[in-house]
């Protein structure tokens, strides 16, 4: 049994060995509904996820789990119960896992201190959301067999990004260099000290890209004066049709979604054949059978 | 009990009066009579005290405390507040007014003496409100809170966010002489934030709390003072900026006191960890430098006192997410152990250490005590330097568990805490004096 809490601290070797693994998950794959017949795995989301949320469920159905579908709206967390309480509920139901997204930080953590089953992170405030970067990670070397010596940029609120921070760990543990560009108030101190280079000019960094992901602005980024507009964010940041012409051939496209289309990512480029969007989505199941599996071995 | 004590043959260290060396302490009826380099004879019916090995120091005093009582008794009362007290070797504290009935009027103020009377273990002072409600909007009355008994007015907790109304805080404060001590923080820099804004905060994901939340306040009201004339007391100083423009303001004549926590100069924000809640407090612990900085201000003179901020909390208050967390830990207990780390680290002198625990704050707040002169209060704390120990949270006289430092190996530690010539602490132990003072 193995939490997955970050992928901070997973090493390159289990990285590999999970993303390996997640290879026999994909479609046309040998069967695996036995694996976790006759368990249950709780998906315990306290934070709205559609997404997430239907890749994992869709994940443990097909190594032949049940599973428990717990979600904030009307559950008891309106009448102040407090997490490890509801916690502790889920867990004396018995799952092999708890897949948890909250909207603060380190959330699973408090959980895994004091449950006995595996706790996976779907998702915790603006820390970490390890199974997005597995996939990401999956899908470009679906594409390059190795991340090593590629470049990774990615674009935007990097400070709201539970998505950038997890793929910060993953990408430089299996090799590639990442770089971080967006305005400087989305931009959070100490960066370079955790392995990435910082830039805030998108036109110098793009064509050095080999991957260019794209991270959602969340609209009341405006009200907090993070941002004057996201009109003034699309032109300075967003990745439009003439920026995705001084992309590297071969270089591709990513969004963990949901995209503001038009804002961080234009139309032509989100669909365009540099987009490897869709295919996120779809290796998203296999990456999170295979977490289901490496975690609650 | 005996009133009248000698303490033996123990190494006194009294910053104020420039005493370091082996010495014999003779008090009676709750004042010192005489300290001596010659072995005094031993009055009759005297209590003596072997000191040998050990130090004999003034009662520390603590300026800032929570007591939280009235209202939140599941937490603390005066009276387990005063058993951590004289556990850690203070003779005195300072109680916050930020209870769950607001010490805002001589009620309160009131209250909150009777217990400590009715506790009969230190002296407790309380500090009034500046504003009524702690709400930041209009003034307590200062002159009934001060002839009731309050030492400092504060609304800490909080800053007084109006820079008008502190202003006319530091003039009105002016005609008591009463130090308006702050809480510095600007809510619309801090708003949201859970720790110390940098890497650690980025790798966690966390909303940060940039120094500048403490700092623009600090240069703010020291801007107020100077126009003021007034006596300012910066609570719990946490970073670098800050001692900067304290040290400055002293240079320049201000009449400007601060205060220390030891966990602000023990631990830095890596403290966090994996979202530990019991490294959760405001201000926050901020980056190495920032202790650095502090470090230098405590033996610089920047620093006038080290303060606990001790501030009881329950499991419950803990146990959360992260950013929900209560801010606080207790502090009373591990106070001593914490100081003589920068001792043995050879940071501070052992005189400078037991100046910021004493005269300093004694000075600071123009309180009783702080020294062994004869004709100063008998407060007097033994300890001994040598003992090795770890802090248990289990065994503090707390009614709060909420540290840090549970598990952290010690060297030096209380052993006995007298007040007015009473034993009110001895070998681990509180005991409770018959007399009320």
């Amino acid at each position: 049994m193995r939490h997955l809490l970050g992928i901070e601290g997973w090493r390159r070797d289990e990285l590999e060995s999970l993303l390996d693994r997640a290879k026999a998950h994909l479609p046309g794959g040998p069967d695996t509904t036995h694996l976790l017949r006759g368990k249950v795995v709780a998906n315990l989301f306290f934070e709205d996820s559609t997404r997430t949320r239907t890749s994992f469920h869709m994940a443990a159905k097909g190594l032949g789990a049940s599973v428990l579908n717990w979600t904030h709206t009307g559950s008891s967390v309106s009448k102040g119960e407090t997490l490890l309480d509801t916690a502790r509920n889920i867990e004396a139901t018995g799952p092999v896992a708890i897949v948890m997204r909250h909207r603060s930080s380190g959330a699973p953590h408090l959980v895994a201190k004091h449950v006995k089953c595996a706790v996976i992170n779907a998702g915790d405030g603006t820390h970490e959301h390890p199974s997005q970067a597995l996939l990401d990670a999956f899908t470009l070397r679906q594409r390059w067999g190795s991340l090593d010596g590629r470049t990774v940029l990615i674009v935007g609120d990097v400070l709201h990004s539970r998505v950038a921070r997890s793929n910060l760990h993953c990408l430089k543990a299996l090799g590639a260099q990442v770089v971080m560009c967006g305005p400087p108030t989305l931009i959070p101190p100490g960066l370079e000290s955790l392995g990435a280079e910082v830039t805030h000019n998108l036109d110098a960094a793009l064509p050095r890209a080999d991957a260019v992901m794209c991270l959602r602005v969340q609209l009341e980024r405006q009200e907090q004066a993070f941002l004057p507009s996201t009109r003034e964010y699309a032109r300075l940041f967003g990745l439009n049709a003439a920026r995705e012409e001084r992309m590297k051939a071969g270089a591709v496209v990513m969004h963990p979604g949901p995209i503001n289309r038009g804002v961080e990512l234009a139309p032509a480029v989100a669909d365009g054949a540099r987009s490897v969007i869709l295919e996120q989505v779809s290796n998203g199941v296999a990456v999170r059978r295979a977490i289901l599996e490496v975690c609650t071995a | 009990m005996s009133s009248t004590v000698l303490f033996r043959r123990g190494r006194v260290i009294d910053p104020r009066n420039g005493v370091d060396g082996v010495r014999d302490v003779l008090v009676r009826d709750g004042k010192v009579v005489e300290v001596s380099e010659t072995l005094l004879p031993v009055p009759s019916s005297a209590e003596v005290v072997d000191a040998t090995g050990k130090w004999v120091l003034p009662g520390f005093i603590d300026l800032h405390v929570h007591l939280r009582e009235p209202g939140e008794e599941g937490k603390e009362t005066v009276l387990t507040g005063c058993r951590a007290a004289v556990a850690g070797g203070f003779t005195a504290v300072v109680a916050m007014p930020n209870t769950k009935v607001v010490n805002d009027n001589a009620m309160v103020t009131e209250l909150v003496l009777n217990r400590a009377r009715a506790a009969g273990l230190c002296h407790v002072y309380p500090a009034g409100a500046i504003t009524k409600g702690l709400k930041g909007e209009e003034l307590a009355e200062m002159g009934e809170l001060v002839s009731a008994g309050c030492v400092a007015i504060t609304d800490d907790g909080r800053p007084v966010m109006n820079a008008s109304l502190m202003r006319r805080t530091l003039q009105y404060a002016t005609q008591f002489d009463v130090p308006v001590m702050v809480h510095e923080e600007d809510l619309t820099l801090s708003a949201g934030g859970a720790m110390h804004e940098g890497t650690t905060s980025t790798r966690l994901g966390l909303r940060g709390i940039p120094a500048s939340a403490e700092v623009a306040m600090v240069a703010r009201d020291l801007v107020l003072l100077e126009e003021t004339k007034g006596r300012l007391h910066v609570a719990h100083v946490s970073c670098e900026g800050s001692v900067r423009l304290i040290r400055e303001a002293k240079r320049g004549g201000l009449r400007v006191t601060c205060e220390v926590a030891p966990h602000h100069f023990i631990l830095d924000d890596r403290a966090v960890g994996d979202y530990d809640t019991h490294a959760k407090m405001a201000p926050p612990l901020r980056a190495d430098t920032d202790v650095q900085a502090l470090r230098e201000a405590l033996v610089d003179g920047t620093v006038d006192a080290i303060a606990t901020d001790h501030a009881p909390h329950g499991v419950l208050d803990k146990q959360v997410e992260f950013e929900k967390g209560i801010n606080g830990i207790v502090g009373l207990e591990t106070a001593l152990g914490l100081t003589l780390e920068l001792v043995h680290a050879g940071v501070l002198t052992a005189n400078r250490a037991v100046e910021l625990l004493t005269h300093g704050p004694a000075k600071a707040f123009g309180l009783p005590g702080g020294h062994l002169a004869p004709g100063a209060p008998a407060d007097v704390t033994v300890v001994d330097p040598d003992a090795e120990w770890t802090v248990d949270a289990h065994q503090f006289h707390s009614r709060s568990r909420n540290t840090p430092f549970h598990g952290r190996k010690q060297k030096g530690r209380v052993i006995q805490t007298w007040v007015a010539g009473h034993k009110v602490f001895d070998k681990g132990q509180v005991g409770q004096s018959k007399e009320s003072r």
